[in-house]
């Protein structure tokens, strides 16, 4: 197929060399440097979307990040990326693009037709369908989405690999035209380390389409070489297709390069993106600004175009996106658009320019052209369906606020329009920077550095490539100068420009019509999102003052182009609204990201298996050979429970819990912290740190103890054993290790740094196996014989150093599940050794493996909490009803101490620790269920407590649960309801929440 | 992400090496009982949240495992200073009011 609208090789483009590409399914043909929308413009096609709310027919209208309307999908399956910008988008060798906006079909807009909808949909539509009828915005939505055509994720997973860089650098320049190349080339000259990243296939931002002639060479040519120049410095990394997305504290930049989206829809080798996590010295930001388009008349049908982007698309690319062009400007710099198009051979049929008497020297050629050029006028509104078929013009008053001649209608195809530009302060505003408007640019500059940055050329106000010259090479200067390169000099001749003297603009933000705003054909502000001036006159009217609000109740600004162009012109008639000035109106902060970033990239390799660490015990490969099945405790990989042949889980556990009451079994509980103490003054700082006193605990002795926060509630608990004189080991909850190491350093380092005690975390360098039951002593005597392991000589809440299986071993005789158990420590590299070595020894007493879900039943029998599960962090050791562990009398008002006394802490009808028997024994309740007292109360219930542990135990042949119960403590025997979320009740008596030997005799076998 | 000069290590390190701990200069009453619950209850729960000029406790979890103090502006998240537990900032907000 021919495309029509190809002049030939563009600047950048070769159109010798043709690529295939699909739209809709539609074969077409572009040429090698084409972006999708230069392609799609070549063949002609310029509709490619519908509008938001409205439904109207869009066409493409600028060439960058600017782009509101040409949103595509590309490619299918796995790869496929939504909502990107065909100006943005490389063309590739059978490339699959679809248009996004547009349902059932961009030609064929059932909402179109039907032109109901765009009716019900004035601004804060949403706002006020959320607010009533509630239930409605649910239809609606559904319907909003489809037709808005947001794009589809793929469902498979990523088939791509994404990289993260943390990279350090004297000086960041960001973006690489006219500006930005030289204060890299500055800085780099210096000696300074450079990072310069351009958003664009290529550097050269306005270069890339200029006719321009620098240092005697065509603008094309000279960035050719001055990029070169910069390739060869050693201490220049060069990222095009690079986009800084965010300015973040500190001078920290997030840059996501894309490596080959420009050449297929996955990566053939390597990362598809690297996300650059930039620490920077001292920033450059040479962004450019963006084109601000004219608001007139149903300006938004296709073939309505930035002026630059025509010539863009003329002088880059080589495409001509019509036929007969009618330029509309208030400025000087968009003449050179009627040049272009001229030069390329196609018809200007005027210029309308709303200055009455514009004469610089772009306008003197432009006239010499025999081109018509209408001083004083306007374009008030574009006419057309699918595109642009004519415009009406007509003669303005001087101020542009008024229409004060006849309408005139000019035939054309394409209307450029220019309102002059607007600085892309994005960056610097994420710094919380705020712009400034300055009327002599009618622009918002950006406001006072935050941090270490600067804003030079386009993006700082500054438009003549002279000034964009001066300004970036002195600011790479600096810029070196202040990471501590060079003398602030120039190393560089400015590059030599012709100087075009121009005309001032004039600020024109919207196109008065023959009707008022509100009967005129809706003049769109911001295309993507349907924000009419209209609509923002009307938020004003509903009593909308402040920019913020208006952004929020309109949605301008919103879409995937955050209001790149529509943004100036709206606050600007938001001001005009208002009866205020532009400054004193101000702008809405701009936020991250820039333009849209994949979650791809700010994952990079944190996904899958690396997504976060895994820590295993020195037995974990006998787990898994045993088919154990795993939970996450932590970052610890514990064995969950070990299922036999056919097993269910609760047959496991079932298994699992009679084996350790009735004979032995074995749980490997490596996974507890572990810390040493020592020092002089270990004791007294235990003793401060824990609700009960270590000062007489004799070495050989271990004692349980529960830690407090500062205000009173349970933080941790564990055991702690004096190994010798002023040497201690602690005991942690698994997932509480390091943070009670932290709270440990945090009382010695900054209230206590006179005490002499240190700790260490030995919490890898121990395997522990606990084995547990009747038969423990047993098995143990089986592989020790170096110690006394009867009971009076080694009792509960002694510890021993002796051999086990020829390792050297510290073995405790605590419990967690009131029956005879030795903990067995031995240095982590002979755990499995040991481990292996006592499941052989117990065989012949049928020892069994168990898991954290059978230690959880076990402990719940017993009535022993778990910290963070039973408790969560509002509960005092009285709650607990372990009032037992709490010394009062000791000398030292332990951390916490002070706080069991407050009122709240002493009140009545606080939760407390109760058992809870369902009435129906095979019932379990579900963890976490509220507590009633009376099952008959109307919603909202009174909630009296919850369930914080609930399991069926074999041992007891009935369902146990440990609950929280408002003055639990006085209500045994009372029944209580669990209304449960399917309807249902469970009733429940509380009992003591001690199921299981509450004399605690088991322990005692002799 | 704020680069924080760990005073103890000597350098500066990223922010995800180190845990905010709250409020600097919070000293626990040497005699607790000796207070009404008002009084303790200022001590465990008041902070300052201030906008401007801020004394915070930061940890060197992934470092070298010590605290410290950082006068930080919780306006600009400058961090002003870094210094050692028992040791007096150089910048507070009065002396950052009476330099502007
Ligand atoms: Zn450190």
């Amino acid at each position: 197929m021919k495309a029509v609208n190809r002049l030939g090789s563009g600047a950048r483009t070769d159109s010798a060399k043709t690529i295939n590409f699909t739209y809709n399914g539609k074969p077409l043909q572009g040429v090698a440097g084409d972006t999708l929308a230069s392609a799609l413009l070549a063949n002609g096609v310029n509709l490619v979307g519908r509008s938001f709310k409205y439904s109207r027919p869009r066409g493409i209208v600028g060439h960058g990040a600017e782009e509101p309307n040409a949103i595509m999908q590309i490619g299918s399956g796995a790869g496929t990326v939504p909502n990107l910008k065909a100006t943005q988008v490389e063309l590739y060798e059978g490339l699959e693009a679809a248009s996004v906006n547009g349902w059932p079909s961009v030609n064929f807009d059932l909402m179109a037709i039907t032109g109901w909808f765009g009716r019900l949909m004035p601004p804060g539509f949403y706002y006020k369908t959320f607010m009533y009828p509630a239930k409605l915005w649910m239809t609606y939505e559904h319907f909003i989405r489809k037709a808005a055509g947001l794009g589809s994720s793929p469902v498979q997973n990523d088939p791509d690999s994404y990289d993260k860089l943390n990279q350090h650098c004297d000086v960041l320049v960001i973006g690489a035209g006219p500006a930005g190349l030289t204060a890299a080339r500055e800085a780099a000259r210096a000696g300074a380390r450079v990072i310069i990243a351009d958003e664009q296939s290529e550097f050269g931002g306005s270069l890339l389409a200029s006719t321009d002639i620098i240092d005697g060479l065509p603008a094309t040519e000279w960035l050719d070489a001055i990029v070169a120049e910069l390739q060869g410095f050693a201490n220049v990394q060069t990222l095009p297709r690079s986009t800084a997305f965010g300015y973040y504290d500190h001078n920290f930049v997030g840059i996501l390069e894309r490596r080959s989206d420009h050449l297929g829809l996955t990566a053939k080798t390597g990362a598809r993106q690297r996300l650059h996590r930039v620490r920077a010295k001292q920033v450059v930001l040479a962004a450019g600004a963006f084109e601000r388009p004219l608001v007139f008349a149903h300006n938004d049908i296709p073939g309505v175009m930035q002026a630059s982007s025509v010539s863009t698309y003329v002088n880059r690319y080589g495409v001509a996106p019509g036929n007969d062009l009618l330029l509309f400007t208030t400025n000087d710099n968009a003449y050179q658009t009627a040049i272009d198009w001229h030069n390329a051979g196609r018809t200007v049929v005027a210029v309308v320019d709303s200055r009455l008497n514009p004469t610089g020297e772009r306008v003197a050629a432009v006239t010499a052209l025999g081109i018509q050029v209408m001083a004083g006028h306007g374009v008030i509104e574009a006419q057309g369906g699918k595109r642009v078929k004519r415009a009406l013009v007509a003669q303005l008053n001087a101020e542009g606020t008024q229409v004060i001649g006849p309408v005139t209608k000019i035939a054309c195809d394409l209307i450029a329009s220019s309102g002059g530009w607007s600085p892309a302060v994005h960056l610097s505003s994420h710094t919380g920077a705020k712009p400034q408007w300055d009327a002599s640019i009618v622009g918002f500059r950006p406001g006072k550095s935050q941090q270490q940055e600067r804003s030079v050329g386009a993006c700082g106000g500054t438009y003549t490539l002279r000034g964009c010259f001066e300004e970036g090479a002195s600011a790479g200067a600096q810029a070196a100068m202040l990471a501590g390169f060079g003398d602030d000099s120039l190393m560089f001749p400015v590059p030599e420009v012709l100087d075009i003297q121009e005309q001032p603009q004039q600020a024109l933000f919207l196109v008065p019509h023959t009707k008022s705003t509100s009967r005129a054909p809706s003049q769109f502000v911001d295309l993507q999102l349907d924000v009419s001036a209209s609509g923002i006159e009307l938020a004003v009217r509903e009593g909308l003052e402040s920019v913020e609000h208006i952004k929020r109740y309109t949605a301008m600004g919103f879409g995937t182009d955050q209001g790149k162009l529509g943004n100036i012109n709206g606050m600007a008639i938001l001001a005009n609204a208002l009866g205020q000035s532009i400054a004193e109106t101000g702008t809405t902060i701009f936020r991250p990201s820039y333009t849209p970033t994949t979650f791809g990239a700010i994952a990079g390799r944190d996904v899958g298996e690396l997504f976060d660490a895994e820590r295993y015990t020195a037995v974990h490969r006998w787990h898994v050979e045993q088919g154990a099945m795993f939970e996450d405790v932590g970052q610890w990989k514990r064995p969950w429970y070990f299922p036999k042949q056919g097993e269910t889980m609760q047959e496991a556990v079932d298994r699992e819990c009679l084996a350790v009451r009735s004979s032995v079994g074995i749980l490997d509980a490596s996974t507890l912290g572990k810390i040493d103490i020592q020092g002089p003054d270990a004791a007294e700082f235990i003793t401060r740190m824990y609700t009960n006193s270590y000062l007489k605990l004799a070495p050989g002795k271990c004692r349980y103890g529960v830690m407090l926060k500062e205000d009173g509630m349970i933080f941790d608990d564990g055991v702690c054993a004096c190994l010798a004189e002023n040497h201690y080991l602690m005991f942690t909850t698994t997932g509480g290790a390091a943070a009670v190491m932290a709270w440990l350093e945090l009382w010695k380092q900054t209230e206590w740094p006179d005490l002499q005690v240190y700790f260490t975390s030995v919490t890898d360098h121990w395997s522990t196996a606990t084995i547990t039951g009747p038969n423990a002593r047993k098995v143990l005597a089986k592989v020790c014989d170096d110690l006394d392991l009867s009971a009076d000589s080694f009792q509960f809440m002694d510890w021993r150093e002796g051999t086990v299986a020829g390792a050297k071993a510290r073995v405790f005789r605590i419990s967690f599940t009131g029956e005879l158990s030795y903990e067995i420590n031995v240095p982590a590299h002979y755990g499995r050794h040991v481990w292996e070595a006592l499941m052989e020894a117990g065989e012949e007493f049928d020892i069994t493996a168990y898991g954290t879900e059978s230690m959880h039943v076990l402990r719940a029998e017993k009535g022993f909490i778990i910290v963070g599960q039973d408790t969560d962090g509002s509960m005092t050791p009285a709650d607990m009803n372990m009032d037992w562990v709490v010394n009062k009398n000791k000398a030292f008002s332990f951390i916490g101490k002070r706080s069991l006394e407050r009122s709240d802490s002493v009140r009545e009808n606080r939760k407390q620790l109760v058992g809870l028997k369902t009435l129906d024994g095979a019932e379990v309740i579900p963890e976490g269920s509220q507590i009633v007292f009376d099952s008959k109360q109307q919603i909202p219930m009174s909630m009296q407590g919850h369930v914080t542990s609930s399991y069926y135990s074999a041992n007891m042949g009935h369902s146990i649960a440990l609950a929280v119960v408002k003055g639990g403590h006085s209500r045994l025997g009372q029944t209580v309801y669990c209304p449960l979320a399917n309807g249902r009740t469970i009733a429940a008596e509380i009992v003591s929440s001690v199921f299981y030997d509450p004399q605690g005799e088991r322990q005692h076998v002799e | 992400m704020l680069l924080i000069h760990c005073p103890h290590c000597r350098e500066d390190r990223e922010e995800e090496e180190f845990h905010y701990s709250g409020e600097a200069h919070i000293v626990r009453p040497l005699e607790p009982e000796n207070l009404s619950d008002e009084e303790w209850g200022d001590y465990l729960f008041f902070r300052k949240n201030p906008r401007g000029i801020h004394h915070e406790m930061w940890h060197h979890t992934a470092g070298c495992g010590r605290y410290f103090y950082a006068t930080r502006n919780t306006v600009s998240y400058q961090i002003l200073e870094t210094y050692m537990v028992g040791e007096k900032p150089q910048h507070t907000a009065d002396s950052a009011g009476a330099s502007q």
